[in-house]
């Protein structure tokens, strides 16, 4: 068990070493200078110099490569070209907004897909599960800021019940919070629990076929403790797997959404810095965000031991 | 979705229409998603034909409603809101169906030898794992940063995202074909290496890549729309989904028509090609479906 864990975290290693390889030679993969490219189509010669001694484009790639990693070890992402600030400070400015999105979508989706896929499991071929199954494509289909303009005319301009964009910080009150991020969080959220409620649906209706759901029905157990207790527990391994592979969309969602929302998070500072071509602040919001997707996939895999007690490594 | 309950007899003398028509009822979302989309194909093609250019600038009738003159509104130059919705669609066929085609190819290539060549697998597999750790929009747009923009440009962005995951799939397939007792006897026999791969193992790939090739197209045509609302794809100055609304998004509580056409057209293409690959997957692939529905 224990090895098992070790091997697992040591198998993150190569990922995100190809990941920091990948994010630093991206620079030097574009075609010209590079200096250029960030310093862009009016910069004079000498800012261009400045701009290439400033992120040591003089040096050789391999001695850029070691000043860089060892900057990472120490937590230092590089400083932002255009504010003059370190990015790991720029990151920790913008953090709440895109967390406390982040964190609400993915509550609201739990809370709102995985009733609807057992449910859908449960009284297969109904009009629910047609329903839930039409909602999945659906779901699938609609890019995020076209739910987002959507919700945002019939909820904000036409009904005024919530605020039409912004965001409020939970430390300005609980109420006036929630109200700020409803919306970006349905608008976020679709995508994810119609990929949720269908994977749901799908190994809950696995499970439901087997012989102890029968023997649990024959026993006399009502058919919500049938669900919850034998059903949804045993169909719990893909569904928790889904809702971690989910999150990469999630993670890309939250780069439009934070545009069409005009939401101050790590979403905009991503978009901001790339209009801008700000490298130091691209480079570290790449890597802080796929760091992020391999964390809480690493955790996933480590909970299966708990979930399944039959998984034994 | 249409499940086939039997086999039916095919007698000689069926017609090759009869046939279709059988197909065509028992999968009518293949039929209807494949119409759908020669349709809007015909429309990108002919789109020079069919509407004025739309780049034609008439400044009095800035941000008109739908009318009988301008059936989608103008926009905040006077431009013709239709025209180009129309001329829309040409970038996101354009962006999807080259995306599709490069990453299956791409992917293809690198999976076969993956899947057959330990070493080789080892180290590509451990480059895969690291590109899917990104989150492929984040990926593109800013490989787009980098690359300046253009069309090229963004399908060439949208397309490294998407390889890997085909590349999964091909591997996946060649690690089980492999193993079959066929393939094992091709070998004994003394079957060269490219032989088997193209005779043995390439057309197990075929059925799960179109499907998987749908599903490219579609999240290609979601992206290219991202990164031009953004403002990191398509060049603004060509009429794209993406940066039609990026362009009416200022003027969305005002002018909502100049958002509602692009969004409406973006997400019927997205919905087609996604329920045709559900549709394909069903039939070509009976095994995944019983385990997806």
């Amino acid at each position: 068990m224990y090895a098992y864990v070790v091997r697992r975290i040591l198998a993150t290693i190569p990922v995100m070493g190809v990941v920091a390889i990948f994010v630093f030679l991206l620079l030097h993969l574009t075609p010209g200078d590079p200096a250029a490219v960030i310093a862009g189509d009016y910069a004079s010669p000498a800012d261009i110099e400045r701009i290439r001694e400033r992120l040591g484009l003089n040096d050789p790639l391999y001695i850029q490569f070691g000043r860089w990693i060892a900057h990472l070890a120490q937590g230092d992402l590089g400083i932002s070209i255009f504010s003059n600030l370190p990015v790991s400070q720029l990151v920790a400015q913008r953090l709440e907004p895109t967390l406390m999105l982040t964190v609400t979508t993915i509550v609201f989706a739990i809370i709102i897909a995985v009733p609807l896929g057992v449910f859908a499991a449960w009284k297969a071929g109904s009009f629910i599960d047609r329903f839930t199954m039409l909602f999945a494509v659906l779901g699938f289909s609609i890019p995020v800021f076209v739910v987002g303009y959507m919700l945002m005319y019939v909820f904000a301009i036409q009904l005024r019940w919530l605020p039409v964009q912004g965001y409020v910080s939970i430390a300005d009150g609980f109420w006036p919070f929630l109200r700020s991020i409803i919306l970006p969080s349905f608008a976020l959220g679709l995508i994810y629990i119609a990929l949720i409620a269908r994977i749901t649906r799908a190994s809950v209706l696995e499970v439901l076929t087997e012989d102890y759901i029968r023997t649990a029905h024959a026993k006399g157990l009502s058919s919500n403790v049938v669900l919850i207790r034998h059903a949804l527990k045993n169909a719990a391994v893909p569904i928790v797997t889904i809702i971690g592979i989910g999150i990469a969309l999630l993670i890309g969602g939250v780069v439009i959404t934070e545009s069409v929302f005009n939401i101050p998070g790590l979403g905009r500072l991503t978009v901001d810095a790339i209009l801008r071509r700000d490298y130091p602040i691209i480079q570290g919001m790449i890597l802080l965000f796929a760091g992020v997707y391999v964390l809480i996939n690493l955790l996933i895999d480590l909970s299966y031991t708990f979930l399944d007690p039959r998984i034994r490594y | 979705m249409a499940v086939a309950t039997g086999d039916i007899a095919l007698t000689g003398e069926q017609s090759r229409f009869d046939r279709f028509l059988e197909f065509a009822r028992r999968n009518p979302t293949i039929i209807i998603g494949m119409a759908i989309l020669i349709f809007m194909g015909i429309v990108a093609l002919l789109a020079p034909y069919l509407v004025n250019d739309p780049r034609t600038l008439n400044p009095i009738n800035r941000l008109k409603p739908p009318s009988a003159e301008f059936w989608f509104g103008t926009d905040h130059l006077g431009r013709s809101v239709f025209d180009r919705t129309v001329y829309g669609t040409r970038i996101s066929m354009a962006v999807g169906l080259s995306v599709a085609i490069l990453s299956t190819v791409i992917g293809l290539a690198i999976g076969l030898v993956a899947g057959y060549i330990r070493i080789v697998d080892a180290i590509v597999m451990r480059i895969m794992d690291g590109l899917m750790a990104i989150p492929s929009i984040l990926l593109a747009i800013a490989m787009m940063a980098l690359f300046g923009s253009s069309v090229e440009n963004v399908i060439i962005a949208i397309t490294v995202p998407e390889v890997p995951r085909v590349v999964r799939l091909v591997r996946a397939v060649v690690l089980t074909i492999r193993e079959q007792p066929y393939v094992e006897a091709a070998v004994s026999v003394g079957t060269k290496l490219p032989k088997i791969l193209y005779r043995h193992i390439l057309p197990n790939t075929v059925a799960p890549l179109i499907v998987q090739a749908t599903y490219v197209c579609a999240s290609a045509v979601i992206i290219e729309a991202f990164l031009s609302f953004l403002g990191a794809g398509t060049p603004p100055e060509i009429p794209s989904w993406g940066n039609m609304v990026s362009e009416g998004r200022v003027y969305f509580q005002i002018t909502p028509w100049m958002i509602l056409f692009p969004c409406a057209c973006l997400s019927i293409m997205v919905l087609t090609v996604n329920v045709l690959g559900d549709g394909l997957r069903d039939t070509l692939d009976p095994r995944i479906a019983r385990r997806m529905r």
